[in-house]
């Protein structure tokens, strides 16, 4: 399993060096989007108005932060579960999202959408919020502010660490349940 | 009577929801060590390595172990000869509220139809079970929805018993796989009626996590179980390994002649909970 540092936005070129299992330390600015901001996401999208931030080469966490105490750029902020987000997520890979992070399975439309446009899906350690906090840097709202901890948000990290969980080969690290007959 | 005041209670409440969202309780913590020791998988120990230094750095900033603090869900046990002055329910609430703010917690709770966020995590969830006596002793657990979600109710038939009840709890973990944030806790409920199983399997949650069942049969089903889930190898995360599960907790009732009802409560490793008796 390599190790990776990769800077938003990723490129093509830095997908196709990721293999599920790899570790990565990403840097740069990353955008929060969970449930409630991915459906308005997709209405602005149907209604042919732009979204809030470049979809092109950017990375979508699935996090709704707890709110930031004094002197701290945002609160606890761990991944959510990210089957919620399969029924949007293929539209914005479409247009060049290269990667979402989150938590648990995706599905297979999801995958399929990861191998057509060269995108990974990125595992970050859930119930670890406290810790992850301390690697973003910066963070302000820039859209859907009446959503509270669910609004986009403009996150600045450094060395945020993940694991390369579907790569753009068809690759997954998930283990299989051994589940008996 | 027996009288408490409102202001007492509804303190008390704010400093529980504070605390247990940012101080994993001892048993936990303990476990989280234990499994560091056990788990042969290397992607499984640093899952732990790193819920350990999490769970340190909470104590320390006071930042939420998790930034999901959950619906607040409270097991009252009310003596029938005490009170609370201004009444319980509107005392637990606003010690809920208050806390919720106070402590940077984040709100979770919407309408479930137009998604609008209630803003102060209200309403909480409360069960009140009267008991003899004058004492008030109120639990609170933060519930947080990526575990609850993976949770299950069903009505199995008598003749399936415990084969079948087996089968039901190993096969939801199976399918619930990385989504809940194992290693997992499950509090599973028994018998009773379609709404008792849930309730009595979350309330099995708030037991430590290294107590035996007093009975011994049940202690042995908790055993079988919890042997039944950890050959999954699913893991820490999903990742593989021999712990998907710290612990599974039954609490057992009585069902009608016609059914078996059987509830699975996950709880994810972050089990956030705290007591507090007046």
């Amino acid at each position: 399993m390599a190790t990776h540092s990769l800077t938003t936005p990723l490129t093509d070129a830095d997908i196709e060096k990721l293999r599920a299992g790899d570790v990565v330390r990403l840097s740069g600015v990353i955008y929060s989007g969970r449930d409630a901001a991915h459906k308005k996401l997709v209405e602005l999208l149907d209604a042919g108005k732009p979204l809030p931030f470049d979809p092109r080469g950017a990375v979508i966490y699935y996090v709704g932060p707890s709110p930031a105490p004094a002197g701290r750029p945002i609160g606890s902020a761990g991944p959510t579960t990210s089957y919620r987000m399969d029924a949007y997520a293929p539209r914005l890979i479409a247009l060049g999202l290269k990667a979402s992070i989150g938590k648990g399975k995706r599905n297979d439309e999801v995958k399929k959408a990861m191998r057509e446009h060269k995108a990974v899906y990125f595992g970050a350690t859930g119930g670890a919020g406290a810790l992850l906090s301390m690697r973003i840097t910066a963070s302000r709202v820039i859209a859907f502010e009446e959503l509270g901890p669910e609004a986009v948000r403009e996150m600045t990290v450094r060395d945020f660490p993940l694991l390369v969980i579907n790569d753009a080969f068809g690759g997954e690290l998930y283990a299989t349940p051994n589940l008996p007959d | 009577m027996r009288e408490i005041g409102a202001a007492e209670v509804s303190a008390a409440v704010a400093r529980m929801c504070r605390s247990a969202n940012t101080k994993l309780p001892d048993d936990v913590r303990r476990k989280l060590e234990e499994s560091l020791a056990r788990e042969t998988s290397e992607a499984g120990r640093e899952i732990f390595r790193q819920l350990l230094e999490n769970a340190d750095l909470a104590f320390k900033t006071k930042l939420p172990l998790c930034q999901d603090c959950g619906l607040a869900v409270f097991y009252v046990e009310m003596g029938e000869d005490v009170r609370v002055a201004g009444g319980l329910n509107k005392a637990i609430i606003e010690g809920m509220v208050a806390g919720y703010r106070d402590g940077f917690l984040r709100k979770s709770s919407c309408d479930p139809m137009t998604r609008r966020n209630t803003g102060d995590n209200t309403p909480a969830i409360i069960h009140v079970d009267l008991t003899p006596g004058d004492k008030l002793k109120i639990s609170y657990m933060a519930k947080g929805g990526g575990s609850e979600n993976m949770s299950r109710v069903t009505m199995l038939a008598p003749s399936q018993g415990w084969k079948g009840i087996k089968e039901f709890v190993v096969r939801r973990v199976a399918e619930a796989g990385p989504n809940p944030c194992p290693p997992v806790i499950l509090g599973v409920g028994i018998g009773g009626t379609f709404e008792y199983a849930p309730r009595i399997a979350k309330k099995a949650l708030l037991r430590k996590l290294d107590d035996t069942h007093p009975d011994p049969k049940i202690a042995a089903m908790e055993a079988e179980l919890l042997a039944g889930v950890n050959a999954l190898g699913i893991g820490p995360m999903g990742l593989g390994g021999d712990i998907t599960c710290l612990a599974v907790k039954i609490a057992m009732a009585p069902c009608h002649i016609a059914s078996l009802p059987l509830a699975v409560n996950v709880q994810c490793h972050s089990a956030r909970h705290e007591e507090v008796e007046f």
